[in-house]
């Protein structure tokens, strides 16, 4: 599985939203993340993709979009 | 040894309903309740300053405790809300509760104040042997409804709670603390100079469902204890939802939470301790717990004496 379709499955599990906006867009206007929801999506992300995220990492700014997330993750090596 | 020997709290009489809040930040009462889990918070009178609220708390809880103020060794007042630069409030209210001349050390930490004085405290007694933890805040003179995001505006009360930590066996036994702070964060909320509080809603409630959980953990987990073991859990009330979430997050039920955000608001510092003066704890072990500015947080393990 790729990536994207493995962080598309985290996002579609932890929200219970089956449709995402389009990978630029933001998660947080589109409804999909709120601030409770972003922690459980980065939770799911340290467990699906085996990182640690520290706390100083999660911001709304890096995780706003699918494109954002998948870019951060790559950084990271995941 | 270290043992918390009392509670206290006071409140002012103002009631500040949603209703009345709702009109001035354009939102409606039930959006309000709905965000927060906030009912109703208290306001101070116009002159009614943080060392007003913090001598009637510690008056609560001194008579509550059974302990004359010529006995007490030390006060710590935390607050984010002093009406001066310097000198803060904790060597006036040493003065007005009829304990002049001992050390009176404010803590200036805003909601996780409380707990660093109650953590320092339990870690001086065999030099202080009577420490008065004071946690007061005149949250309503840092707020402006009319320039506030309404979901930061809409938060927070006025009050003052207290608590008593000694060398003599009382209530509850102190088993350990846990203190943490990261300086990397401390624009996310903060109250500059003649501004009102600025709050980032979003990053403050993340950094918080994070570090309130993985904290109580570790001194769980440093005593051998898992999130099961505790039969009271006492959070700073920011937020019910947030407490909601903690609950979650451990795996506890949210019942076993203190929670009396929906009468009181957010009070910061006070918040813990007026939850604890106002709550019937018949378990056997407690745990406390803060997030604030900073940010700086912890928590305190403390088993029945």
């Amino acid at each position: 599985m790729s990536r994207h379709d493995k962080l598309v499955q985290v996002l579609q599990s932890v929200t219970g939203k089956n449709s995402l906006p389009g990978d630029s867009e933001s998660l947080f206007d589109a409804g999909v993340l709120d601030s409770f929801a972003l922690t459980d999506v980065v939770a799911g992300l340290e467990k699906s993709f085996g990182i640690r995220i520290p706390d100083s990492d999660v911001s709304p700014r890096k995780f706003d979009s699918i494109e954002r997330i998948e870019t951060y993750l790559q950084d990271h090596g995941a | 040894m270290a043992y918390i020997q009392g509670f206290g709290a006071w409140l002012p009489e103002r009631v500040v309903t949603n209703e009345e809040l709702a009109a001035r930040i354009g939102k409606p009462a039930s959006w309000i309740a709905d965000m927060s889990g906030i009912d109703e918070r208290r306001w101070c009178a116009p002159g009614e300053t943080v060392a007003d609220l913090a001598v009637h708390a510690a008056e609560d809880c001194l008579r509550r405790a059974g302990v004359s103020p010529s006995t007490i060794s030390m006060v710590m007042v935390a607050s984010g809300t002093t009406e001066r630069r310097f000198p803060g409030p904790a060597s006036a209210v040493a003065d007005r509760i009829g304990a002049a001349g001992i050390p009176a050390i404010d803590l200036p930490l805003a909601s996780a104040g409380s707990l660093f004085g109650m953590s320092l405290a339990s870690r001086l007694t065999e030099a202080y042997p009577r420490i008065l933890v004071i946690g007061a805040e005149r949250m309503s003179a840092v707020i402006d409804l009319n320039s506030m995001d309404p979901s930061t505006g809409m938060l927070f009360g006025d009050g003052a709670g207290a608590c008593l930590i000694g060398s003599d066996p009382g209530e509850w036994r102190v088993v350990d603390s846990v203190l943490h702070s990261e300086g990397a964060g401390a624009s996310i909320l903060q109250l500059p100079w003649n501004g009102p509080l600025e709050m980032q809603g979003v990053q403050v409630i993340l950094q918080a469902a994070r570090k309130f959980p993985a904290v109580v953990q570790e001194v769980l987990a440093r005593n051998k204890m898992t999130a099961d073991h505790v039969d009271h859990y006492i959070p700073h009330q920011a937020n019910q939802n947030l407490i909601l979430r903690i609950a979650k997050s451990l795996g506890v039920a949210p019942e076993r939470f203190i929670s009396n955000i929906r009468m009181r608001g957010n009070t910061s510092s006070a918040s813990m301790l007026i939850a604890a003066a106002e709550a019937e704890l018949p378990g056997q072990t407690v745990c406390f717990a803060a997030f604030g500015a900073g940010v700086h947080w912890g928590s305190l393990l403390a088993v029945r004496a």
